[in-house]
């Protein structure tokens, strides 16, 4: 066990040490959204980032691309950190092109199988 | 032993003779003339069977079937063993019986469709000794008695088994009825040695309240009544019984057949608390400034619904239920609100899961594991809770060791009408003030959950695979006017049905799986549904995809039974929770995120459950992916379930 944990805070300490390169400014939707299937983001977060009991809703998203970025490296509640190693900064603005591109929904008032539930 | 008593005419002693003798008559010498047959003869009718020609009969089998047979002594009774044994089942008060039939009841079997006429117990046919298991689990928890399940003791309760384990561990009694060969003399093939065992009820021993094997027909019927006994008494579990099969088929000896006689059954009243306890109880409970009740399996009956509403009412508490029950009103003001981090004394009501309920641990994402109490310091905690009184080793599902401040070792739904009314002495009319502001604060918490649920419930409304909370919405729209009742487990749903519906009454819901061993909701949904139909309840099951393909053949139990349930399939095509966990590990491992569907995903080719149905000889439509087609689909198929019948929608669905 504790050599496990000096590794990962080994590990932590080169990430801090080391930044990782800025990502790019914008990224491309459809790209993203085939990302999100393939390494399984819908699993947890849904199909359209709707949110389930097992991940917080991220479509569309309230954070910004880096903010995005930031939390699927170090992710603060029980998500797994997704590294770099996995899924790099240009992939990950991808997927944030495409929770964008996720319409807000309508208002629980204009939806009438939701309103009739207040 | 009874069975062997002499003065039976056709006791054991005499059959054997008999038989022996029989035997000898029919097949100890081959007929000579047939033995001796030219060998040019026989292969004359083998070109003769081949070549399609059929073979004039030898002289020796045109004897056979002409001249008048040898003496045979015929073997009937009007008085088998196991028509007592079914006496005995009958006065227990069972509705039905489930079984896959086996060779080491097939007495009992008979007993009770011809001699018990099919009648309480009626037979229930299974394709599957789990289904069975599950089927009476779902049962329970809408009739409040158990079902009887028969099984072979070996090859038919292996299959059972995990079904006892989940009935188990949700604390409901499922009473099982095995067959066995005792006595090796009487097991007459292969097969009937293979199917005997010494100790039947051994596999599921430590997951069973009681077991017998009784050797004599009075033994069976006192272990029997026992056994009904021991599985009502809270904490309420599965039993077994095994019926000897020479006991079942040997005809009971005349000079037997007036000393047996049926026992009478009297069920123990549950345990409730000491006095002294709840007075203490109360007290800690109306002098609490922010007391939070936590319901695990609280309410056994709808009894027990009303004494916690009664309960949470009088002290103005909130309620945090654990859904193993229906034990509160999901609409209720008091219901989810409050949080145990502020409590200064919480309640828990027969909590299985109490460590977990009061405790953070650290999550699958982070190496090691530390935990954190996640109520503050000097927080009281009081437990009420019948697993005190019973418990076992070898399975862990009782989870970490609480450290409660009051353990009151008692059936909290027995407990509760003392507890209110030791509340009640202590209320003053300070108390009663201050609870009203308690209450009006945790009505307005339970308020804005309640807003932030349908707000939530709006994202991915239309898209597709169609979203859990749509498909929740869309069922409510049609079952609001109704007498529902929803028959499975919602955690792998997000729980929608219960944040978005107007619970009730406590048929409504029956919580889940117990020891979560996948391949209960489908059978246990029948089982409830079955339960339903004599109250006319439409009943409903959010069908889980990977479960349902554990034991399909329940399918055609509903359907062959006619047993009214709309079923809705959570067509994830996954064993979703175990594909986000293989997920959890290729993240931490920094590799492969995209594998994560090997071996999880139920895809390529996706199953047709609509078919699926149809092939087992009900209504199914879908798959539907598209959220406008859902309203209608499910409209089509209640009408289906209105004639009586069970009806299946394959929709697909988001994840979770």
């Amino acid at each position: 066990m504790i050599p496990f944990l000096v590794a990962a805070a080994a590990f932590l300490l080169a990430s801090v040490a080391f930044p990782q390169a800025p990502a790019p400014a914008s990224g491309d939707a459809a790209k993203g959204k085939s990302l999100f299937l393939k390494d399984g983001c819908y699993e947890c977060h849904g199909y359209v980032g709707q949110g389930t009991k097992d991940g917080a809703r991220i479509g569309p998203p309230v954070l910004n691309a880096q903010g995005l970025i930031r939390y699927v490296r170090r992710p603060a509640g029980a998500m797994p950190a997704f590294t770099e190693k996995v899924v790099t900064d240009a992939e990950l603005t991808d997927i944030y092109a495409y929770l964008k591109s996720i319409p807000a929904p309508k208002a629980v008032k204009d939806i009438p199988l939701l309103d009739q539930l207040k | 032993m009874a069975r062997s008593q002499n003065a039976s005419k056709t006791g054991r002693r005499g059959f054997l003779k008999g038989a022996a003798a029989g035997a000898a008559a029919l097949v100890a010498k081959p007929p000579l003339a047939e033995a001796q047959q030219p060998a040019a003869s026989q292969q004359a009718q083998v070109q003769q069977a081949q070549r399609g020609v059929v073979p004039q009969p030898s002289a020796a089998q045109a004897a056979r079937e002409t001249n008048p047979p040898p003496h045979v002594d015929v073997y009937t009774t009007d008085r088998p063993g196991s028509d007592f044994m079914a006496d005995v089942i009958k006065s227990l008060g069972f509705e039905y019986v489930a079984a896959n039939p086996g060779s080491s009841f097939r007495g009992l079997h008979e007993s009770l469709i011809n001699y018990g006429a099919n009648k309480d117990p009626e037979l229930l046919t299974c394709c599957h000794e789990e289904s069975s298991v599950a089927m009476a689990h779902g049962y329970f928890k809408i009739e409040g008695k158990p079902m009887m399940v028969m099984a072979h003791g070996t090859v038919g309760l292996q299959h059972a088994s995990m079904a006892i384990y989940n009935a188990y561990a949700d604390r409901v009694p499922v009473y099982v009825l095995l067959g066995n060969i005792q006595d090796e003399t009487w097991r007459r093939s292969d097969v009937e040695w293979a199917h005997s065992v010494q100790d039947a009820a051994s596999m599921v021993r430590d997951y069973t309240k009681w077991d017998d094997a009784p050797v004599s027909l009075t033994h069976f019927a006192e272990s029997a009544v026992r056994a009904y006994k021991i599985a009502m008494t809270p904490p309420m579990e599965p039993v077994v019984i095994v019926a000897d099969a020479v006991l079942q088929e040997e005809p009971v000896p005349d000079a037997d057949r007036s000393k047996l006689r049926v026992p009478k059954l009297s069920l123990s009243t549950p345990p409730a608390g000491d006095s002294a306890a709840i007075a203490e109880a109360a007290k800690m409970l109306v002098a609490a400034e922010n007391p939070v009740i936590i319901a695990g399996r609280a309410a056994r009956t709808p009894a027990g619904l009303k004494s916690l509403v009664e309960l949470a009412e009088l002290l103005q508490a909130p309620v945090q239920d654990r859904r193993f029950r229906m034990n509160f009103p999901t609409r209720h003001p008091l219901f989810g609100g409050g949080n145990i981090a502020d409590a200064d004394v919480i309640l828990a009501l027969e909590v299985p899961d109490l460590w977990n309920a009061t405790n953070s641990m650290t999550p699958v994402n982070k190496f090691g594991m530390e935990t954190k109490r996640l109520t503050k310091p000097g927080s009281k905690l009081i437990h009420i809770f019948a697993g005190d009184l019973y418990a076992k080793s070898n399975y862990q599902d009782f989870g970490r060791y609480a450290e409660v401040d009051l353990s009151i070792a008692a059936d909290a739904e027995a407990t509760l009408p003392e507890l209110i009314e030791a509340c009640k002495k202590l209320i003053t009319a300070d108390r009663k003030r201050a609870f009203a502001d308690r209450g009006a604060k945790t009505a307005e918490a339970t308020r804005k959950i309640r807003e932030r649920d349908l707000e939530q419930a709006s994202y991915g409304f239309d898209a597709s695979p169609i979203s859990t909370a749509r498909v929740s919405a869309e069922l409510w729209n049609q079952l609001k006017g109704e007498d529902w009742s929803l028959v499975s487990d919602v955690t792998f749903f997000s729980y929608w049905p219960l944040r978005l519906w107007d619970f009730t009454k406590y048929h409504q819901y029956i919580g889940g799986h117990g020891a979560y061993g996948i391949g209960y909701q489908a059978p246990a949904s029948v089982g409830a549904a079955l339960a339903n139909r004599k109250y006319g309840r439409i009943s409903v099951n959010i069908q889980c995809d990977g479960d349902l393909n554990f034991a399909p053949g329940v399918l055609w139990t509903a359907a062959h039974h006619k047993i009214p349930l709309l079923t809705v399939m959570h067509n994830n095509r996954a064993y979703h929770q175990e594909l986000m966990y293989v997920q959890d590990m290729a993240a931490r491992a920094q590799r492969g995120i995209d594998r994560a569907k090997i071996g999880t995903a139920i895809s390529d080719p996706n199953i047709d459950y609509a078919t699926m149905a149809k092939a087992y000889g009900m209504y199914g439509a879908g798959p539907i992916s598209d959220p406008k087609d859902l309203g209608p689909a499910i409209k089509a198929a209640l009408q289906v379930v209105k004639r009586g019948e069970p009806a299946l929608i394959d929709v697909i669905t988001q994840p979770r």
